[in-house]
Parts: C-alpha cells; sequence; structure tokens
C-alpha cells in the first residue's frame, strides 16, 4: 500500500518525495554521528534503530518495498535486539561511561574518515552529476519480482546463503559455548 | 574393431580409476593388505584392450579406406580442418596409387624389397608395392578441453603404430610388475599408497603415449615425473632414498624447461597448433622455417636427455635406483625413461628436418646417443649394486635408441624400445628376486655370489635376459641392436653414414657384454653364498613374471624378421618386417616418404661384427672371472697410476654428480650470497647508519668483516640489520587493531583518490 | 529524485560508519558501526539497482542475510573475548604489539 502510494507519487511530482528523503537524511546522518559518538551503550543501540529506519525508509523512496519490510523485521526486529543481547551479556555500563572511545584514535580516525568521504563525494559528483532515477517499475510492486529472481536466477546463491546462515548459527553456538 | 581404436582413451582411465579407488577405499574397505585387489584386476583389463587394440590396429592398417588423415577427428587438427572436405574426395578420384603416398617417391617401398625394386621402378610391380604400403591412417578422436579466446584446445586420442606398440608394452610390463609385487612389496607399511601411485604411474605413461597434441603430452610428461618422485622416494625415511627422488625430479625439472620451450616454438611453428598431427605435417613438408625446428629439436633434445638419462642429465637414473626394484623395472623398462624416446618418435619430423639427419654423418641426437651409449656402458663396471649396473645399462641402451632415432633409423629404435623393455624388465625383476634372497640387499659383490643352484628360475631367466642384453643371436638383442647398428648406414646404404655412431655403439656393445657377464659372476656364480641367512627361490608370484618375460624375449624378435639373412637367404615375405609395416607411420607426418629416408636392411658384415664384438665381451668377462685368465689385468688400479685415475674416475661417475652439487650450485650459490652481503653492507647499513643509530654496530661490522670471514659475516649481518631495523619499525607495531585499519582505510582512501585522479 | 542524493547519503554513512569502527573501544559499538557500513552499500545496491531491473534487490537481500550471520558471529566473538578477558575493550587486545 504504502509503496503503490509513492510509487504512484514520485514520478508525477517528486517534491514531497524528495522532503521525505530530505528529513529521513538529516535525521538518518544525526543518529549516525550519535551512533559513533554517544557516551550511552544502550542510546547507540537505539539511535542505530534509527539509522536504520532511514534505510528502510530509503528503500521505500527507491520503489523497494520488500526491502524496506525486510530491513524493518531483521533488522529493527531482530539485530538490534540481539545487539542489546550482546551489550547485556558482556556487562557493559548501562549509563553513561566516559571511555567509549578512544581518544588517542579520535583524529586519526577524523582524518580518515573525512579523507574517505572527500573522495567518495568528489568522485559520486563528478561521475554522476544530475542522473535521475528511472522508475519504471509496476504500481503494484516488484515482491513477486523479487522472489522470481530469486528461486530462479539466484537459486544456488540463495541456497548458498542459506548454508552460511546455518554455517553461522553452528559457528556461533560453538564459539559462545561455555566449556 | 574400430571401436577399439576410438575408444582407446579406456585405457589410461582403467588405471587412472584404480588410482582413484584406491587411494579413496584402498586402506579402509580392503586393509592395508589388499590394495592389489582394485590395482591388479584393472591394469589386467587395460593389458586385455591394449592387445584387442593392437588387432584392431593391424586389421585397420591391412584395410585402408581414404587417404592419410581420413581417420582424424576434425576438431583435433587444422590441417584436417583447413583441406576439410576435400581430402577424402580427392583420393577417391586418384586411387591409392597415385595417391599422397604413391608420389612421393616410394623409396620406402624400394628398400623394403630389397632390389628388386630398384630395377621394376616403372613395372607393374610398383602399382601391388604402392598398394601393400598404403598411408597410414592415424585414428585421431579429440574433445574440447578448454577455450581461450578463439583458441580451443583439445584433448584426445592418437591411436597408431607407434602408441598401439607402446600400450602393449606399458600395459604388460605394468602387470607384471603389479603381480611381482604382490609378493615383493607385501607387508609394506605403505603398500595401499605404493599400489595407488603404481596405478597412476601407469595411468600417466599411458595418457603421455595416446597423446594427441604436445601439450597433453607435456601433462603425460609431468604426471610420470610426479609419480616417479612418489615411488623413487617410496621409502622415504631413509634420507638418501628421499634425496634420490629429489634428485630425479628436480634434474627432471631442467629438461622440462627445455620441453616446455620446445612445445611453445612448435606450437607457434605449426601456425598455434599443438596437435602433433599438424607439427609433424608442417614439419615434413616443409611448411616450418628450418631454424624453428633445429631450435624446437635441440630444446627437445634437452627434455630428452632429462627424461630418458642421456649424456649430462643421465645422473638421476641410477639413484633413482633408492625405489622399490618393481618401480625401477617399470621406469626402465616401459614408463618415464622411454618417455624421451617416445616423445621424438613422436615428433620425429621436427628432428629428421631441423637436424637434418637425413644424408648426414653427424648430429646432436647421434652424438649425445653415441657418447652416452659408450659412457654409461662404462660406468656399469665399478658398481657394486647389481641395479645401479642395470641402471648404467639402461643408460647405455637409451643411448643406443637415441643414436638410432639420431641416424634416422626410426623403427630400429622402436624395436629397440620394444625389446628392451622386455628382457630389462626382466633383468630388474630379476634383480629384484636376487635381493629378495639375500635379505634386502643388492651388493652383489660382498652379499651375493653361488645363487645359481639356490634359484635356478631367477639364474636361468636372469641369464637369458643377460644374452639378449649383450645381444647374442637368437634373443631379442641382436635383432633390434643389429637394425640400430645397420641403421648408422656406415657400412651399408642407410640415411646417412654415421661412422661414429657405428663405432660408440660397437664399443658399447663390447662394454654390455662384459658388464653383464660380471653381474652373472657376481650373483651367481664367485663361490659360495656371501651374504646373511639362507638364501632361497624366490615364490611364484616373483618368478612367474620373470618366466613370461624370459620367454617373450626369446620370441619376440619375430614381429620383426628381417627381410635378408646371412647368406642372402631370404625368409618368406609374409613374415618379415611385421613390426615395421605396422608400426612406422607412412604418410605425410612422417619423413618415410621424403627421398633421402631409407631403410637400412639387414648386413651380414655388421651383424656379423655385431655378434663377434658381443661374443668378445662375454669370453673377455668368462676369461677374466671364470678362467682368471687375465692375470694382467687383475687388480689392475693397484698395478698401475694410469688405471687408478681411469677407475677413480668411473667411480666418481664422471665428477658429473661433483660437478652439479659442487661447482654449479656453488657458483650460483657464491654471487648471490655474495650479493646479498653487500646488499646487507652497503644498502641496509647505509641506511641504518643514516638514521644514525648504528655507529657502534657498523664499528663491529667493520671488525667482523675483517676478521670473521664472508659466511659468518652474512649470517651476522643479517641478524644485526634485522635487530636494528626490528627496533625501528618496532614503533610501528602498537598491535592495536583499530590503528592497523585505520593506517588501511587511510591507505584505501588515498590509493583510490589518486587513482581517481590520476586515471578518472 | 537523483541517484546522487542516495549515493551521497550513502557515502556519509559509510564514513561515519568507518569513523565509529576505528575510534570506539566497545565491541558490540564496532560491531554497530559495521552495520552502518553494511547499510549504506545496500543503499548504493538498490539506487544502482533502479537501473538494472530487480537484481540490485536481490543483492541487498543478501547482504542483509550475511549481515545476520555477521552479527551472530560478531557477538559470540566478542562474548568469548569477554569470558576470556573479562573485558570487551579493543584497545587492549595488543596480543599483536611487537
Amino acid at each position: 500500500m504504502i509503496a503503490s502510494i509513492v510509487a504512484q507519487a514520485s514520478p508525477s511530482f517528486s517534491l514531497p518525495a524528495n522532503i521525505c528523503f530530505g528529513i529521513t537524511a538529516a535525521v538518518m546522518i544525526g543518529s549516525a554521528i550519535k551512533v559513533v559518538t554517544t557516551k550511552n551503550v544502550v542510546h547507540a543501540a537505539l539511535y542505530l534503530v534509527m539509522v536504520l529506519a532511514g534505510v528502510g525508509v530509503n528503500y521505500l523512496l527507491l520503489q523497494a518495498e520488500f526491502l524496506a519490510l525486510t530491513q524493518f523485521l531483521v533488522y529493527i526486529g531482530a539485530i538490534v535486539v540481539l545487539f542489546l543481547f550482546g551489550v547485556m551479556l558482556t556487562k557493559a555500563p548501562l549509563g553513561r561511561s566516559e571511555d567509549l572511545d578512544n581518544l588517542r584514535q579520535r583524529p586519526l580516525a577524523l582524518l580518515v574518515s573525512l579523507i574517505l568521504l572527500g573522495v567518495l563525494a568528489g568522485t559520486l559528483l563528478d561521475s554522476f552529476g544530475d542522473d535521475k532515477l528511472p522508475f519504471r517499475l509496476s504500481p503494484e510492486g516488484n515482491t513477486q519480482a523479487i522472489s522470481d529472481s530469486i528461486f530462479s536466477t539466484y537459486l544456488i546463491p540463495f541456497e548458498v546463503v542459506s548454508v552460511l546462515l546455518l554455517a553461522a548459527l553452528i559457528g556461533a553456538i560453538v564459539l559462545a559455548r561455555k566449556d | 574393431m574400430d571401436w577399439f581404436l576410438t575408444h582407446a582413451w579406456i585405457i589410461p582411465a582403467l588405471p587412472a580409476l584404480g588410482f582413484v579407488l584406491i587411494l579413496l577405499f584402498g586402506k579402509r574397505f580392503l586393509g592395508p593388505t589388499r590394495a592389489h585387489w582394485i590395482g591388479v584386476p584393472l591394469i589386467a583389463v587395460a593389458f586385455v584392450l591394449s592387445i584387442c587394440t593392437g588387432v584392431a590396429w593391424i586389421q585397420h592398417t591391412n584395410d585402408p579406406h581414404g587417404g592419410p588423415l581420413a581417420d582424424v577427428q576434425e576438431e583435433c587438427s587444422r590441417t584436417v580442418q583447413a583441406t576439410g572436405s576435400e581430402e577424402p574426395a580427392e583420393h577417391a578420384d586418384e586411387g591409392p596409387t597415385e595417391g599422397h603416398a604413391a608420389a612421393r617417391g616410394r623409396s620406402v617401398a624400394q628398400e623394403d624389397h630389397g632390389t628388386e625394386a630398384t630395377t621394376t621402378q616403372e613395372g607393374g610391380e610398383e602399382h601391388a608395392e604402392a598398394e601393400k604400403h598404403h598411408d597410414t591412417q592415424p585414428v585421431v578422436r579429440c574433445v574440447s578441453w578448454f577455450d581461450t579466446g578463439d583458441h580451443s584446445f583439445t584433448i584426445g586420442t592418437l591411436v597408431d603404430g607407434q602408441a598401439v606398440m607402446l600400450l602393449f608394452v606399458v600395459t604388460l610390463i605394468s602387470l607384471l610388475v603389479h603381480l611381482y609385487s604382490t609378493d615383493y612389496v607385501n607387508g609394506d607399511r605403505r603398500y595401499t599408497h605404493y599400489y595407488a601411485f603404481l596405478s597412476l604411474f601407469t595411468s600417466s605413461m599411458l595418457f603421455f603415449v595416446l597423446a594427441e597434441n604436445t601439450l597433453q603430452m607435456m601433462v603425460g610428461w609431468e604426471l610420470v615425473g610426479v609419480c616417479s618422485f612418489a615411488l623413487i622416494g617410496h621409502w622415504w625415511e631413509e634420507k638418501p632414498n628421499s634425496d634420490a627422488a629429489l634428485k630425479a625430479f628436480i634434474t627432471n625439472r631442467v629438461g622440462d624447461v627445455g620441453l616446455i620451450v620446445g612445445v611453445i616454438v612448435l606450437f607457434f611453428g605449426a601456425g598455434q597448433s599443438f596437435s602433433i598431427i599438424d607439427i609433424n605435417i608442417g614439419a615434413n613438408e616443409g611448411l616450418m622455417n628450418h631454424t624453428v625446428l633445429l631450435v624446437a629439436s635441440c630444446c627437445l633434445i634437452t627434455a630428452v636427455m632429462s627424461k630418458s638419462g642421456q649424456f649430462v642429465l643421465h645422473t638421476w637414473l641410477p639413484d633413482a635406483m633408492a625405489g622399490p626394484t618393481p618401480v625401477s623395472a617399470l621406469i626402465h623398462a616401459a614408463t618415464m625413461v622411454v618417455a624421451g624416446i617416445y616423445m621424438v618418435g613422436r615428433l620425429y619430423p621436427v628432428f629428421f628436418e631441423g637436424l637434418a639427419i637425413g644424408g648426414s654423418s653427424i648430429n646432436l641426437l647421434a652424438l649425445v646417443g653415441g657418447v652416452t651409449a659408450v659412457f654409461g656402458a662404462l660406468l656399469a663396471f665399478v658398481q657394486k649394486d647389481i641395479k645401479k649396473v642395470l641402471a648404467y645399462s639402461t643408460v647405455s641402451q637409451l643411448g643406443f635408441m637415441v643414436t638410432a632415432l639420431g641416424v634416422g633409423a626410426w623403427t630400429a629404435a622402436m624395436f629397440h624400445l620394444f625389446t628392451h623393455a622386455m628382457f630389462k624388465a626382466c633383468l630388474f625383476l630379476g634383480a629384484g628376486s636376487l635381493s629378495h634372497a639375500s635379505h634386502h640387499s643388492f651388493n652383489m659383490v660382498d652379499d651375493m655370489g653361488g645363487l645359481r643352484r639356490v634359484m635356478p628360475r631367477t639364474y636361468w631367466t636372469y641369464l637369458i635376459g643377460t644374452l639378449a642384453l649383450a645381444g647374442i643371436i637368437p634373443f631379442a638383442g641382436f635383432w633390434s641392436k643389429d637394425e640400430i647398428l645397420a641403421g648408422t648406414g656406415s657400412a651399408n646404404e642407410g640415411v646417412g653414414n654415421y661412422h661414429f655412431a657405428l663405432v660408440m655403439l660397437l664399443i658399447g656393445a663390447f662394454c654390455t657384454a662384459a658388464y653383464m657377464t660380471r653381474t652373472i659372476w657376481y650373483a651367481f656364480y664367485n663361490g659360495e653364498y656371501k651374504g646373511h641367512g639362507h638364501p632361497h627361490e624366490s615364490g611364484p608370484v616373483i618368478t612367474w613374471p620373470l618366466i613370461v618375460l624370459a620367454a617373450l624375449t626369446c620370441v619376440i624378435w619375430l614381429v620383426n624378421i628381417p627381410t635378408k639373412f646371412f647368406f642372402d637367404w631370404r625368409p618368406p615375405e609374409s613374415f618379415t618386417l611385421k613390426f615395421e609395416h605396422y608400426v612406422e607411420p607412412v604418410g605425410p607426418f612422417f619423413p618415410g616418404s621424403s627421398d633421402n629416408f631409407t631403410h637400412a636392411e639387414f648386413n651380414g658384415w655388421i651383424a656379423a661384427l655385431s655378434l663377434l664384438v658381443a661374443g668378445g665381451g662375454l669370453l673377455a668377462g668368462y676369461l677374466f672371472y671364470w678362467k682368471r685368465a687375465l692375470k694382467p689385468l687383475e687388480n689392475l688400479a693397484e698395478k698401475s697410476r694410469l688405471a687408478a685415475f681411469f677407475k677413480n674416475i668411473l667411480v666418481n661417475k664422471y665428477y658429473f654428480d661433483w660437478l652439479y652439487t659442487d661447482v654449479i650450485v656453488h657458483a650460483v650459490k657464491k654471487p648471490i650470497a655474495a650479493a646479498a652481503y653487500w646488499f646487507n653492507q652497503k644498502v641496509l647499513d647505509g641506511v641504518v647508519d643514516g638514521a644514525g643509530k648504528t655507529a657502534v654496530a657498523s664499528g663491529r661490522f667493520v671488525y667482523d668483516k675483517i676478521d670473521q670471514g664472508v659466511i659468518d659475516g652474512v649470517v651476522n649481518g643479517t641478524a644485526v640489520v634485522a635487530t636494528e631495523s626490528g627496533g625501528e619499525l618496532r614503533r610501528t607495531q602498537t598491535g592495536r587493531v583499530q590503528q592497523y585499519a585505520a593506517l588501511f582505510f587511510a591507505a584505501a582512501a588515498i590509493l583510490a583518490g589518486i587513482f581517481v585522479l590520476v586515471i578518472g | 529524485m537523483l541517484l546522487n542524493q542516495f549515493l551521497l547519503l550513502s557515502a556519509a554513512l559509510f564514513c561515519i560508519g568507518v569513523y565509529g569502527v576505528l575510534v570506539r573501544r566497545n565491541g558490540v559499538l564496532v560491531l554497530m558501526s559495521i552495520e552502518m557500513i553494511l547499510n549504506a552499500v545496500n543503499i548504493n545496491l538498490v539506487a544502482f539497482g533502479t537501473f538494472h531491473g530487480i537484481a540490485g534487490q536481490v543483492f541487498a537481500l543478501f547482504v542483509i542475510a550475511v549481515a545476520a550471520a555477521e552479527v551472530g558471529v560478531g557477538l559470540a566473538i566478542i562474548l568469548l573475548i569477554y569470558r576470556n578477558s573479562r573485558s570487551i575493550d579493543i584497545d587492549q587486545l595488543d596480543e599483536l604489539k611487537g
């Protein structure tokens, strides 16, 4: 439903979509910065939820509604909970703590990420400039197309991913077992 | 019957299957002592299939149809692709008389039939002869192996007389060796491993033999090398054995470089084709530049020198005796060492044209072979180890074959390969039987003696093998060796006039007879048994292969009876030269049709001379050892300084090992060591000095340089430099993962930026 | 909408993630930063995927699956580190120090 609204909306007038994008992007960047700077581990996890949700909204804007739902379910529903369990099990300080950051490391890290951002942004602006996104997907969504594609063209990668998940499951159990 | 010719790939596939099965299931399901349950039946089936293929080939040759390339699958050969559909049509029109073969001046046919042919060149007989010597049609089948760009590489089988002959030899010897090993290697700690590699060895040799292109040949060649490495080093726990395996492997690497270069040269020379048929036609019909062929043949000769143990690269072969005796038999008779000979035979037009064998009197092949034949034989005199005697005898006999190829006697070389496989396998397995009796010692001088009474079967078979090797008349060795001697064309009409080769081979033949008499004396006579325990005849599993091989040695010469004999007696024509007829190719891919390619026929004088020489060798041995008639020659080394000098050279194997390990290796190592030292001293040291932190250390360096000599200096220098630079570099190694990650990301970002700026 | 707005957002997210990986001492926080990097990559995939039909979204799905596996194993490793050294401070893991 959301997808069809957005899909119908975006080609005709991009302003609402752009406004939506702008707000989401601002929230995402802000939350992302908080994730890496906040002094509270649990807060970081919650800010991460904001970022991941923003990514989901971006998927919607890009007319990938199945992916957006997956993002919400898997990331926000499962992975963040996993993170919270991780915080709990490692007995991280739940309140504010001053030593979450490696201060010696900070200038170098800042420099590196800024260089990286500069290189990336420069290259992107240089190569893609004002390219517009082509929207030619059907209004009824593309979930069926994804499933067709996964179970025909990408069947083997899909199976491999299943095996990988199984391996990760077993690996995690073996690693975390208490003996 | 053509099914057998087109499905020849099954023959190498069977032992390969055996290898896989033994490896996967041998130990677990059959237990450590029953791996031969898989190996023997499979090789037996391969043997039966080889015989069937041989019969099919004979029928195929008797019943020719179409042109010489009629049975070549189109994908396998560019020549066939180029001529395409014209080929069969052309021949159907012209008929066999004026076809490709007949038009080419049928010197082959003329020589085969002696004097008549020369007188009846235009007569009606030419018609009959041309029909009889129709072009051989090698059966080539292939599948696509891999494609790169627009070039497709194939893999397949090329079945012709030569391949069929070797299929028979390899599977026969391998089958006997497999059977023999069930007793000989019984109880070995790596019995399963042994059988697995025996199967793989056989399989790779068969793969090599059937190779349709040079690339495939190279794969087989290397596989054979790997297997020989594994089997020579079968008992690798003892240092000499693993050293011998390494030596065999590394020496062969030297030759392999030659093979690779030669194959590449031929690939481009033949218009980007690996196909043996293409290369041979290209070389034979003058489509390839003579210089290209010369370079290619010289490179390939290097490969032959290493693989077939020819002079200067032969040193690995005697050391290869470290492996189990049946493996030695297999290496020396059927696989590995004959690979070189086979390769030359396969690509014969390359050598024939490249070295200008026709009408010449010396060339590289003949020279190498001749020298090897004599020098290898001489070395056999000073060996105490019976297997080493046989090893040097193989070196020398391979020299005979290479000489034969060098003088243009292709069939003689192949025939000698054929007969030599029988009697050399017989001798090696006999030596194994002897050692089985004398508690696994091969030292015939100190641990054997007087064994003829306790081991009658081994004695008689060994004696037959010896007589055959020496070249005494009814046995196989005489016939093949005589063909080679006649083929030198020194005394009669041949491809060229190779007097040097004839002389060398006669000397070699004399020595062969003499040193083989020596082994007989030491092993079977020479008073009483000298080893430990009580010797006993080996069991039937060991003696029966000996008997089979000895029997074959007695009769195998019947396949190539010469047309003319002593006193001009001519055997019925339908019995003569069958081997030549079925094995030697006729057609555009073999120099047999070129003008100066002639078949030397039986020459009574040469045969008498060779018999005389061989008999002389035997007699000399007899007089020396049995009768003690040559008193002045006994202990010559102690009496004469000159003789001692020569004996010393022989004992040290002409100092080749010394040359390789001490001179060449050190000469290579030393400059590198010196350069490393210089680099340490000047460059690294300078850097450290520049940092201003090693003033004291460098002072000590100078002291070391003057005082402690070169090697010490290098070691110390390296250590000190490592310590100093390590101390400096240590600061960057904080062990903090995140710092590493930061540096990594920074480097990636900067590199990406550079790429964008420079390339983008 | 422009392609670049998504790409730039993703680049920003990526760089923030890198900063987090480099600067955080707590293992769980490092993993969170890695998740942000992966999500940045996913946005890229989907944005570029609009030019090529459905493939980009399928790959994004695969990345999500792999990320889930990675988080599982990563947290197990961190748990193990914690059990062995009573701390998940990455800064203290300097056994590689020369």
